[in-house]
């Protein structure tokens, strides 16, 4: 396959950035995505170029670290997968291919592809965790969980990190990934004593580290590679309001 | 020249004596506390954040320490241990079905094919059950029963359903636990995260290690970081091989670099490749992935009769097939341990029958299984893997066979450590896959996991508060002129990187680098083989220095440089990783030496000569190291021929 690239291409923070064109020839569709980039940054490199930075790492689908909006899709035109697992023959021959970083507020772009995604982990930082010291664990089978929790809860926690659902969003929201911990946390009996806490806390840090609001869009769920579930979202909801109103987890009893 | 010399033999591993299920409890006892109120004063620096270094960074700061944690990833959340699919070994006996924490510990040193280390072995099997119930309290979401109670099950031909899994997402989940615990931790202002930061060298102050350089992956600027000890879990070095099932960032530099200034290097020629991998599909190939081995339960795994057969397999009669792990290891059948899988599947190829465009490749056939369940229940089983087969190769595994072949998966050696998980340079300590300890020659299925976290969660926070309690820390900054020293170092061997500007390019070199040693160190060895192998190193080697061609400069976001230094590192691992294989006359696990075989081509170990651990001392750079034995004893468990006939 010969296909035409359209690549981001910024070499800092502050430099403006542009769009690149790179002609790429003999492409097999057998090739990953980042594959054909390998290539191509191959070529760079000795043509004495700089190659494209991207990010990357297990190149199995789960580790969150690469993303690319390809043609405007994050992650690319396949659903439920990542960049990574994304393969050339879901392209046609002679196909010109746009690749950009995530672009939202709360991830500024390091250098080409590169973004920032610290955020998400002042998300996690603010409760987005039990507070379970090591050695403070009561034996495991002490508390019996209903399979149906323990399975959406699983469902939720299947969420890698990679931050597709905010390049999805037209508002930039990190909202399905705040709510995918929520869920999963509030889903679980371990979960209980931080519930309401847990949802101010990891809601302000969200709102803080400069996500957008959710207007319920509904872009962040198909985009998503893990296909973490709208109704997360509405969890989270129903606790911040319990929380904020009620004062739930502040009355004893209540 | 000698390609080593022997040293000293490795007198005292500091384990306790007496009965081996009351070691652990001595030491625990016997190790010195640290104080509350000195916990604070006291500065850990943990570099890698997967189980073992997420786990032991958030329990050190629980407990009080200072701790500055590094990564080379965007995130502590994204190490290599996410991708660990099966599960995790604990000897709960849920199931009463007749496991026990000894039964465990025997298992796992028979499985290590008798080179591991009984006092270890058994503190791990002793750790595990508390693993389960540290991580349930965090909400790891395990696979759960209707009843509400966790569900196990039988992994890689045990006969105890001792693995606890979530999915095929185990590791990611057990990681995403570590990581929160991390987060608070943070979040309080206990660990100082750095992601995005690269180790490149170890501080030694009056010989010991007192810090670390690292590089700001973001804007190149070198730092210098002192502590009052140091903890690498920066994982294996699988990607020696350049292809493996490893996360294309994995890499020797720190454990390699603290092995240059005096950290012994075990058994370096244990390596693990795993049977079940999809196929290399062309010279684009940048990784392999792994499809999970629980697939041999249900799929036969076969290749043509005859040589060269390109028939469509679905065309090849039934008497026409060999279906060669039933036929050679009738008890096991499909389900013999992983390097048994591989060297067959190696062999079968090797006589010119494999499959698919490169003929390196065996099929692992679905169709009997589905006639005899139906498709629904294959797909309920195993729906997740067969999509991701699709996505990668493009072809339907409920129609055709998958085509899989062996990939190397995980290292069973590293830096050699004592019993407190301490190299043999005081005050670095090495937990995980980055340290030899637990495995053996040949790890079993499902326990990466468990000796991750049991070092990181319990073993290191008791062991290395025994080495902070014995004072003797003088207060050192980074203008002392060790780590003056060592910070030059680094910036002197980026410059040389930086400066060769030739004409091929890193990556064309780990790949070269990579093909030597699945050739000569993988799968089989061979004595000729192998100094094959180290000459072709070190000219390689020599070629690197004289040709790589690095794009950029130090002083930015500079990908081409970060993979430039690890491919340099491994170029001397890969020697060494030679040497030991060489000299190492025996078969054991997942070493596999041609010379040594039993008459029907099986692991021949040569328990007289070769039940020693091999600890590698760094002399210079293409310089005979030195061999440190540390003999193993078996009091416990008596050392038998594995048989799965």
């Amino acid at each position: 396959m010969n296909l035409t690239l359209r690549i981001w291409r910024q070499k800092g923070p502050e430099d403006k950035g542009r769009m690149v064109t790179y002609p790429v020839d003999d492409v097999s569709p057998d090739m990953s995505f980042l594959e054909m980039l390998d290539v191509l940054n191959e070529r760079l490199i000795l043509a004495g170029e700089d190659p494209v930075a991207f990010d990357h790492d297990c190149r199995e689908g789960i580790c969150g670290m690469c993303g690319l909006m390809i043609n405007g899709d994050a992650h690319g035109p396949q659903r439920g997968t990542t960049a990574c697992q994304l393969h050339m023959r879901q392209f046609t021959d002679g196909e010109t291919i746009d690749i950009e970083p995530w672009r939202a507020s709360a991830f500024p772009v390091i250098k080409d592809l590169v973004v920032n995604r610290g955020a998400f982990d002042k998300i996690i930082a603010a409760g987005g965790y039990i507070t379970a010291p090591t050695g403070s664990a009561p034996e495991a089978h002490s508390t019996p969980v209903a399979k149906a929790n323990a399975d959406a809860a699983f469902e939720s926690a299947a969420c890698i990190g990679c931050g597709a659902c905010v390049a999805a969003c037209p508002n930039g929201s990190g909202m399905l990934f705040t709510a995918a911990k929520l869920t999963q946390l509030s889903l679980l009996p371990q979960g209980q004593p931080e519930r309401y806490t847990r949802v101010i806390g990891m809601v302000d840090a969200h709102d803080e580290a400069g996500f957008g609001g959710c207007t319920n869009a509904g872009e962040c769920t198909p985009a998503c590679p893990k296909g973490i579930p709208l109704n997360t979202i509405g969890r989270l909801n129903r606790d911040y309001l319990a929380a904020t109103t009620k004062g739930a987890g502040n009355t004893p009893g209540a | 020249m000698e390609l080593f010399t022997e040293g000293d033999p490795i007198a005292d591993t500091k384990a306790p004596t007496g009965p081996v299920e009351k070691r652990w409890e001595t030491r625990r006892f016997e190790a010195k506390l640290v104080n509350p109120a000195n916990r604070r004063k006291m500065t850990v620096i943990v570099v890698g954040t997967g189980l073992a270094g997420g786990s032991a960074a958030a329990t050190l700061a629980e407990q009080g320490y200072h701790v500055k944690s590094y990564c080379y990833q965007d995130s502590p959340r994204r190490a290599h241990s996410i991708a660990a699919q099966g599960g995790i070994n604990a000897a709960k006996n849920y199931r009463n079905d007749g496991d026990s924490v000894h039964r465990l510990f025997y298992d796992t040193v028979k499985g290590g094919d008798f080179r591991s280390r009984e006092s270890n072995v058994h503190r791990l099997a002793e750790v595990s059950v508390n693993i389960i119930d540290q991580c349930v309290a965090q909400g790891v979401p395990f696979a759960r029963e209707y009843g509400g109670l966790l569900d196990t099950r039988s992994f890689g031909g045990a006969q105890v359903q001792r693995t606890f899994y979530a999915r095929g997402q185990t590791g990611q989940q057990l990681l995403l636990g570590a990581y929160q615990a991390l987060e608070r931790q943070i979040g309080l202002g206990n660990v100082e995260m750095n992601a995005r930061h690269e180790m490149l060298e170890l501080v030694i102050v009056d010989g010991k290690a007192r810090g670390i350089v690292v590089r700001d992956l973001v804007t190149g600027e070198i730092s210098t970081e002192m502590a009052d000890a140091v903890v690498l879990a920066s994982g294996g070095y699988g990607n020696v091989f350049y292809l493996s099932t490893n996360a294309k960032g994995c890499n020797v530099t720190a454990t390699w670099r603290a092995h240059r200034k005096g950290a012994y290097f075990a058994n370096p020629c244990y390596t693990q490749i795993h049977p079940t991998c999809i196929p290399v599909s062309g010279d684009h190939q940048s990784k392999l992935t792994l499809m999970s081995e629980s697939l041999r339960n249900d799929g036969r795994v076969w290749v043509p009769k005859t040589k060269g057969d390109d028939r469509n397999p679905r065309d090849i009669p039934e008497d026409e097939r060999d279906y060669y792990l039933e036929r050679i290891y009738p008890s096991f059948g499909n389900l013999v341990p992983r390097d048994i899988a591989s060297r067959a599947a190696k062999n079968v190829c090797d006589e010119g029958r494999g499959v698919g465009p490169t003929k390196l490749g065996v099929y692992l056939d679905f169709a009997d299984a589905i006639d005899r369940l139906g498709r629904k229940a294959i797909e309920a089983k195993y729906g997740n893997l067969f999509e991701m087969y699709e996505r990668i190769t493009g072809e339907d595994p409920y129609e055709v066979p998958m085509r899989i072949y062996p990939a190397v998966h995980y290292t069973m050696g590293g830096l050699w450590v004592d019993y407190d998980l301490q190299s043999s340079i005081p005050g670095l300590f090495v937990i995980g896959e980055a340290n030899f300890s637990d495995h053996g020659a040949n790890r079993l299925g499902a326990s990466a996991l468990m000796q991750g976290l049991a070092d990181g969660y319990f073993v290191l926070p008791t062991t290395i508060a025994n080495y902070l309690a014995s004072g003797g820390l003088e207060k050192v900054d980074a203008s002392h002129p060790a780590a003056v020293e060592a910070r030059t170092d680094v910036e002197d061997r980026i410059q040389r990187l930086l400066a060769v500007n030739g004409d091929r390019t890193v990556d064309s070199f780990h790949r070269e680098l990579g093909q030597i040693m699945w050739e000569h160190c993988g799968m089989e060895r061979s004595e000729a083989g192998l100094r094959k192998a180290i000459d072709e190193i070190r000219a390689l080697r020599e070629q690197f220095w004289q040709r790589v061609k690095v794009s950029g400069t130090g002083e930015e976001l500079n990908q081409s440089l970060e993979k430039a230094g690890r491919v340099a590192d491994f170029f001397e691992l890969a020697e060494l990783m030679c040497i030991d294989a060489l000299h190492r006359e025996e078969s054991c696990g997942g070493h596999f030496r041609a010379e040594h075989q039993t008459p029907d081509g099986e692991a021949q170990r040569d328990d007289d000569r070769f039940a020693y651990v091999a600890a590698w001392e760094f002399t210079a750079t293409g310089e005979p190291s030195v061999l440190h034995k540390e003999d193993l004893k078996f009091e416990y468990v008596h050392p038998t021929q594995r048989s799965y006939k």
